[in-house]
């Protein structure tokens, strides 16, 4: 099934570039790892050999695509990435109707490379290949050969996830997926929110104390694409740049709630993070709270309004004093 | 900071809950001193960096106040701030503040009464919770252990 995706990908990328309908592709190539994909921008009819998909094409490409509505490009995106381009859309980063040629991939669940190297038990360096057949993933390499259950070593958010097609697209390179839209995406939500208030300072002291404030949880993100980020504001500077506990929960505190109605849980932040820290958590927090209160979920509408832009007289006030 | 003298941080409306504590003050109205009053234009022109900034720099509490819906000097900046007071307030005590840390009230011009009354309320519930260490920068000698 992947080899006729990629192909079709390829062809329709081929079509479009030499029909001059699009100026670029974005989409993955092979890494030079198993489980790594580089992203990818094919601006000819030959670069289009170059594109690839398999179960690790977790950046969200929609964070390398252009600014501005002008010039036409395709990108490949799953259900999510697809979500990304229509919040980009409503809040008039690109035209999603003129402008971009969406290469829609049915998603069946990427994988998580860090349960799968766990799985080998310490001969991680020497996989070689990583293949999906049905519900198994072969793990194969040098004297070795393991087959694991796929939802062992499927991500997350991907086993949570409502919306696995794509919401918006021009071209569907494989058969839609079962979707189930009243899936459970807020279990662990609940169980942080079960503990006492001094249990969760301790859980998000615990949850943060590896971070090295590398921003990558910030740069894999589709959403943040302001000029001026607010951590790197220096009058007033909002927050010290040092890894001191109250900077960290600071941080992680606002990146979170900057995307607040607009996250599409595509858990592009997860992945980056060079120290695993699943700060999911938070962006999961507020997409609850803002559905229960508003019945809104991010980049499913194209003409709907983000649920912070707008307002109704009886929005729910008993957080506040009488 | 002492337990029993709790600094909260007041980010009052210009248009209303800053002139209700001028008529309060006028008034001889006794309201705790533990407020530190920052003017704002509008509840509208809040973000959530003043509370975190608040907090990180020493506040044992923060306090925002505005108009009352339908009341807004800039006709619904108070209705887009409910909804982002809302979130904020959800994810800081998700992530532990303890309940009692942050404050929001819509209070009017007229209201010096009011305004008396929400300042005991708050400042009472922030003094009870102690003085607050999470989210807040360590002191510098203990930064120096």
């Amino acid at each position: 099934m992947m080899e006729a995706l990629i192909q079709k990908m390829r062809q329709t990328a081929k079509d479009l570039l030499a029909q001059g309908q699009v100026e670029a592709v974005y989409g993955y190539s092979q890494g030079s790892a198993p489980m790594a994909c580089r992203p990818f921008v094919a601006r000819t009819a030959e670069e289009a050999d170059g594109l690839w998909w398999d179960e690790f094409c977790v950046l969200n490409l929609v964070n390398f695509l252009p600014r501005g509505t002008e010039g036409k490009y395709a990108v490949v995106a799953k259900g999510c990435d697809s979500r990304n381009l229509v919040v980009r859309h409503q809040e008039k980063q690109l035209d999603l109707k003129e402008q971009v040629t969406v290469l829609g991939v049915p998603c069946q669940g990427m994988l998580e490379p860090e349960l799968i190297r766990k799985a080998t038990q310490g001969r991680e360096s020497d996989i070689r290949e990583v293949k999906v057949e049905g519900d198994q993933v072969k793990v194969s390499g040098p004297g070795f050969e393991l087959s694991l259950n796929k939802a062992e070593v499927t991500r997350e958010t991907c086993l949570t996830c409502r919306h696995p097609n794509p919401v918006v697209e021009s071209v569907l390179l494989a058969e839609k997926v079962a979707e189930d839209p009243d899936r459970d995406k807020d279990a662990r939500v609940r169980e942080v929110e079960a503990l006492a208030a001094g249990e969760r300072q301790d859980f998000f002291r615990r949850l943060f104390s590896t971070c090295v404030r590398c921003y990558a949880c910030r740069n894999a993100c589709p959403l943040c694409y302001c000029n001026l980020c607010f951590v790197d504001e220096s009058k007033p500077q909002w927050l010290g740049k040092s890894i001191e506990e109250s900077d960290t929960l600071t941080y992680h505190f606002l990146r979170a709630y900057h995307c607040a109605g607009r996250c599409t849980d595509c858990g592009a932040c997860e992945s980056a993070c060079p120290v695993g820290i699943p700060m999911r958590i938070l962006t999961r927090k507020l997409e609850k709270d803002i559905k229960e209160a508003y019945g809104y979920e991010a980049g499913l509408d194209l003409e709907a309004q983000p649920p912070l832009t707008v307002f109704r007289p009886d929005d729910p006030e008993n957080f506040m004093h009488e | 900071m002492s337990q029993a003298e709790p600094k909260v941080v007041a980010f009052l409306c210009n248009w209303c809950s800053y002139g209700a504590a001028d008529l309060a003050g006028v008034s001889r109205m006794p309201y705790p001193p533990n407020i530190r009053v920052v003017r704002i234009p509008c509840t509208g022109r809040m973000s959530p960096k003043f509370i975190l900034k608040a907090l990180l720099n020493g506040a044992d509490g923060v306090w925002v106040s505005g108009c009352h819906p339908g009341d807004c000097h800039y006709i619904s900046g108070n209705m887009f701030a409910r909804r982002k007071f809302a979130a904020a307030k959800n994810l800081l005590e998700f992530m532990g503040l303890e309940p009692g840390r942050v404050h929001f009230s819509w209070c009017s011009s007229a209201e010096a009464e009011r305004f008396a009354t929400l300042a005991g309320k708050v400042v009472g519930e922030v003094a009870a919770l102690g003085p607050a260490d999470y989210m807040a920068k360590a002191p510098l000698d203990k930064v120096a252990q």
